[in-house]
């Protein structure tokens, strides 16, 4: 394949991926779609989409946060354990853990509903959906932290802070943990991403009550004019974009350490 | 205190979401379909038909994601350009993108006030509109693996020895040959492990076939359908259960083909 044909091919499938998102990002942005932009930009679309969907951004966000503190404070612990014993229940275990990833979000949330939709209010609250999201999420924490302890002298590191006399604690808090921020970083990150966006089990595990902003955006797009939907996909984009380019960053940034080392 | 004891209690939490939130689920699931279930999508054609279609959309979106993301991704790994980090960039943007937006991005594709309509009217043709059918899903499942596949091509391809290839081409290999005997067979475990990835999001999500809101009969649609608006309990979980058995052993069994480099 020669240079030209490539660099042809390459544009063109990198257009397929960009047009229809600028396309949709206009159309949020535009006075009437039907005329199109010689019709004028206008920011109308968007306040009414906030006036009529910022809950469902602020109940995502408030889960998405969530589902962060308890992978964080779940999966950092487990990948130490794994990343320390090497025998077969380790990696047995660490088989299990990725599980729900393979898994259909679709199978495991009627499994939740199933199990607990009967207990207590659980099912009308919005800490169903959090089970749902940090079975889903927490896979992804304990394989982006595991990485980052499986490339360093994890032994060593922690044999010269009990030469030194470090207590456990002191060893886990003061030693492991600023040497393994990348990977929390890292899983951080793609945990808050995967949260916002989770779909698969959220529609079925919502109610009335409890619409995160994707349940949001499916009703829109069959129920709204092009112009709300747009602009309602705006403000998606407005809160994944960055989180995306920081993921993209730290990943960047984890290679060049990986590098250096 | 013991290591063993120290170990066990850190694992605990994250055992029991596990146990808890995934194992009891799905066991309950398992049973839920009861015999009732099972033998309901054995007997009734609709829901094989159905699994035909999913299997079908899921091996084709494989197939070309996978042809489209190495001709791109040996591309941008092998040349160096102006503008080929931010076109890499552009490129891997949609990765943060749901199902459910993917589908809406096919509608502004290909839908009816589409670019592709458009595009099509302008030059005096009819207003070709494809999003709502089996081409639109086809297009999103595609749209939405490409971006994943293309950074696990051009990892592996970045790994690749260039001298291979040079090797291969001065003993007077054509490019065609090259391709076959150097570079693919160097690329097999990255492309089984990310063809793994497109067949299993493609068998079980249903996002972008939700936002087409057509009557495209794949699998987590229908167990949508079945649960919603027949709350046909039965069915649904049986469906279910062996969707996620069949999804699992797809990557387990890809991730044993390439070595462990699938997710």
């Amino acid at each position: 394949m020669g240079f030209w044909t490539g660099l042809g091919f390459t544009l063109l499938i990198s257009a397929f991926l960009i047009l229809p998102v600028l396309v949709s990002v206009l159309a949020g942005v535009t006075a009437n779609q039907f005329e199109g932009l010689s019709s004028g930009l206008t920011t109308r679309w968007l306040r009414e989409v906030w006036a009529n969907y910022g809950g469902t951004v602020l109940l995502s966000l408030q889960i998405a946060l969530a589902t962060l503190v308890i992978t964080l404070l779940v999966g950092v612990p487990a990948a130490y354990v794994l990343a320390r014993h090497a025998g077969l229940t380790a990696r047995l275990v660490e088989e299990a853990l990725v599980m729900p990833v393979a898994v259909p979000g679709i199978a495991t949330a009627l499994g939740l509903i199933l199990a607990y939709g009967a207990v207590g209010d659980l099912r009308a609250s919005w800490l169903f959906i959090l089970v749902g999201h940090v079975v889903f999420c927490l896979p992804f924490m304990v394989r982006a932290v595991l990485a980052v302890l499986l490339s360093m002298d994890l032994k060593g590191l922690e044999e010269a802070a009990r030469a030194c006399g470090a207590s456990w604690p002191q060893r886990f808090l003061g030693v492991i943990l600023p040497n393994i921020a990348g990977g929390m970083l890292a899983g951080s990150l793609m945990v808050v991403t995967l949260s916002l966006g989770e779909f698969n089990m959220t529609l079925l595990l919502h109610t009335p009550f409890t619409r995160t902003l994707p349940v949001g955006l499916a009703d829109a797009y069959t129920a709204l004019r092009t112009e709300m939907a747009s602009a309602y996909t705006l403000i998606f984009f407005v809160l994944i974009v960055p989180l995306l380019s920081a993921m993209q960053w730290a990943a960047g940034r984890a290679d060049r350490v990986g590098a250096v080392r | 205190m013991p290591d063993r004891l120290r170990a066990a209690l850190l694992l605990a939490p994250a055992l029991a979401v596990f146990g808890a939130f995934f194992l009891i689920p799905l066991a309950q699931l398992a049973i839920a379909g009861g015999a009732g279930g099972y033998t309901t999508i054995l007997t009734e054609p609709r829901y094989l038909r159905s699994l035909g279609v999913t299997l079908l959309v899921a091996a084709l979106t494989t197939v070309i994601t996978l042809g489209i993301a190495t001709a791109v991704g040996l591309f941008l790994a092998r040349n160096r350009f102006p503008g080929r980090g931010t076109l890499l960039a552009l490129m891997t943007l949609p990765l943060a993108f749901p199902g459910v937006v993917v589908g809406y991005l096919v509608i502004m594709l290909a839908g009816r006030q589409g670019l592709v309509a458009e595009i099509s009217m302008a030059l005096g043709g009819e207003r070709i509109v494809f999003a709502y059918s089996m081409a639109g899903l086809l297009l999103g499942y595609v749209y939405f693996s490409i971006p994943r596949t293309l950074l696990t091509v051009i990892a592996a391809a970045e790994k690749l020895d260039p001298r291979l290839e040079e090797a291969a081409r001065s003993l007077g290999a054509s490019p065609f040959g090259v391709l076959r005997d150097v570079l693919l067979p160097g690329l097999a475990p990255a492309l089984t492990a990310a063809g793994a990835i497109c067949f299993a999001t493609a068998t079980g999500a249903f996002g972008t076939a939700f936002a087409l809101a057509s009557r495209i009969d794949v699998l987590p649609m229908v167990i949508y359908t079945e649960f919603t608006l027949q709350a046909n309990l039965a069915v649904a979980a049986a469906l279910s259960f062996l969707l996620g058995l069949a999804t699992w052993a797809v990557l387990a069994l890809a991730r044993g083909a390439s070595g462990g480099a699938a997710g």
